[in-house]
């Protein structure tokens, strides 16, 4: 008799992310269309053709739309993370999660499982999203591609782990659309993705401060140093300490039976 | 033994310093300096303090004599490549701010803004040759590869005067666009590149004829067409391509020479760029950024700028050592 294989667990999870990915076309698209139209409608309206001030990684000035990409990237993985914690939420809801939870392995496997597989879709998007943007002409360091990708693993992970947090949480499927209003875009505009922190610092040194702190602000200046060849050395430490630290939240907040008996007492 | 060590030490030092790289001389504006970049680091690794607003900038055919346009000097200054030390001045006529090195090494000629006139010196007896009257606010020069033709720009007279230096005479003029610049000959003297800066355009000029052939214009999305000042000019010598240095459009417009002179690229570099340099490989370029203070380096082969390294205040012009010629 065979013992529970956690590789085939994993395969399982991985499987079952993948093909409802697939199955569903439009979210694929949808989910190229979003950062695209940023690069494409919203970077050329602050065209910035006269070039902007040099910050590290940059070595030279660069336009608009070569500052923005590691932040549209980031902006991937943030809605990617979000969308397979509101399928966690969902499985909860309609029973597959409590079939997945009755296999003998530890929960925090499950979960682990579960994000490792919406990060290998949303690695598969911002691929596809950085090849379409150097059709378009911006000036991507192609060497810088290879790099790129364990900085995606990482934030893409640390994302993940925040939105297995939220779904852990969340009670119901309609909660979800106020993690969009209160999680996912304070996230993303209190973050380097669309301006340097030094702009935001003209603005107001608080609202700096949160940019600058920002976990997701950290993932993309791991990702925007890493395209460039390079490694941010506190933004890998502070991406990795707080995917861990959602993580660990995530795994001692996912309790559904606890859920399953407030339900039934309910 | 220690001493033995040491000197041991000094030694290799001393015979491992054949160097590695060129060095970029840049003449910054305000600072008064040349900075002096190493194209191994693209670091700055002097800076050398010179005569008031300097601009203009070249070094000897032989590459032991830079030579500074000190402009509120009033000066051309010599100075001693091998030692960073000021030879002497050499009598140049007021405001001096451009100016060419004959092929014979001897010559040089200077545009006096201020006096509407350019001046020949010899450099070695360091005397006036001659003083040529040009039009008003004579600013760019170039000496032809053969060295028969001496050429200034007047910038407000709108045209690049065609000076003899067989006989030092002003024989023809050439009408071009609104406030002339730069001048450069293509490597065959074939013709002559003049940047206009007000009327945004490259005139080219049939050295035969004396005749402006075509012009070049230029046009950036999102930058609006007065502030493409086109200004200094870069050859390469395989006649493949023109570096144009935009000004205030924060770009350089690389021709393709081979292709009826079309524009491919515009190159982002920093603020206000007014002139460049090619290595003697003629695979990196150096441009000068005077509002935002820096250089950039932009890579020929693949037309990318690759780094901007901070110089002084406002450099103006650049001038590159070859490695095989940077003392030891």
């Amino acid at each position: 008799m065979n013992g529970p294989s956690p590789l085939r667990a994993f395969g399982g999870i991985a499987r079952r992310e993948l093909l409802r990915f697939l199955n569903q076309r439009e979210r694929f698209f949808a989910a190229l269309v979003r950062p695209l139209v940023w690069l494409i409608v919203f970077a050329a309206g602050f065209r910035a053709a006269l070039g902007l001030s040099i910050i590290p990684p940059y070595q030279t000035y660069i336009t608009y739309e070569v500052y923005i990409i590691p932040g549209l990237l980031g902006m991937i993985q943030l809605f990617n993370g979000m969308q397979s914690s509101l399928s966690m939420v969902y499985d909860q809801e309609m029973g597959s999660m409590r079939v997945l939870l009755t296999t003998p392995l530890p929960r925090w496997f499950l979960l682990l499982s579960k994000l490792m597989a919406g990060v290998t879709v949303s690695i598969v998007q911002a691929y596809a999203f950085l090849v379409i943007a150097i059709l378009f002409g911006i000036d991507i360091p192609v060497p810088g591609l290879l790099p790129v990708l364990p900085a995606l693993i990482l934030a893409g992970l640390m994302v993940g782990a925040l939105g297995l947090l939220l779904a852990s949480v969340i009670k119901q499927l309609e909660n979800f659309a106020g993690v969009m209003n209160f999680v996912i875009f304070p996230m993303f505009f209190l973050s380097t993705a669309l301006y340097p922190v030094w702009k935001m610092q003209e603005a107001s040194a608080v609202l700096a401060a949160i940019c600058e702190w920002n976990p997701f602000s950290q993932g993309i200046e791991l990702i925007r140093f890493a395209l460039y060849g390079q490694v941010n050395w506190l933004a890998l430490a502070m991406t990795a300490g707080s995917g861990l630290v959602f993580f660990l939240a995530a795994s001692w907040a996912f309790d559904p039976s606890r859920r399953f008996r407030a339900g039934r007492t309910a | 033994m220690f001493r033995t060590l040491a000197a041991t030490a000094a030694l290799v030092c001393l015979t491992s310093t054949t160097a590695l790289a060129h060095w970029v001389y840049v003449s910054n504006e305000k600072d008064d300096t040349v900075s002096v970049i190493d194209t191994e680091t693209n670091e700055v690794i002097k800076t050398l303090q010179v005569g008031q607003r300097p601009r203009g900038i070249t070094l000897s055919h032989d590459f032991t004599r830079l030579y500074v346009c000190a402009s509120d000097s009033d000066a051309v200054q010599v100075w001693d490549v091998a030692t960073d030390t000021l030879i002497h001045n050499l009598p140049s006529g007021a405001d001096p701010e451009q100016f060419a090195l004959h092929p014979d090494n001897k010559h040089l000629y200077i545009a006096n803004e201020d006096d509407a006139i350019a001046t020949v010196v010899d450099v070695d007896s360091r005397t006036v040759v001659s003083q040529i009257d040009v039009g008003v606010e004579p600013e760019g020069m170039a000496v032809s590869h053969d060295g028969k033709w001496a050429i200034v720009t007047s910038e407000t007279t709108n045209m690049a005067h065609w000076i003899d230096t067989g006989t030092q005479q002003l024989v023809d003029n050439t009408l071009v666009d609104q406030r002339p610049r730069d001048a450069e000959f293509t490597e065959d003297d074939g013709e002559l590149w003049v940047s206009s800066e007000i009327g945004g355009v490259v005139s080219v000029i049939d050295t035969a004829t004396k005749q402006v052939t075509h012009r070049i214009e230029f046009a950036i999305p999102g930058v609006s067409k007065d502030r493409i000042q086109p200004v200094g000019i870069e050859l390469t010598s395989d006649g493949k391509y023109a570096f144009i240095a935009l000004g205030p459009a924060n770009h350089i417009a690389v021709v393709d020479r081979t292709d009826d002179d079309k524009v491919i690229k515009y190159i982002l570099v920093g603020r206000r760029v007014w002139h460049a340099a090619l290595t003697p490989e003629e695979d990196k370029l150096y441009t000068t950024n005077g509002v935002s203070g820096d250089v950039t380096v932009i890579d020929v082969a693949s037309l990318k700028a690759e780094k901007t390294i901070k110089v002084g205040r406002f450099p103006w012009g650049a001038a590159i050592l070859p490695k095989d010629k940077i003392p030891q």
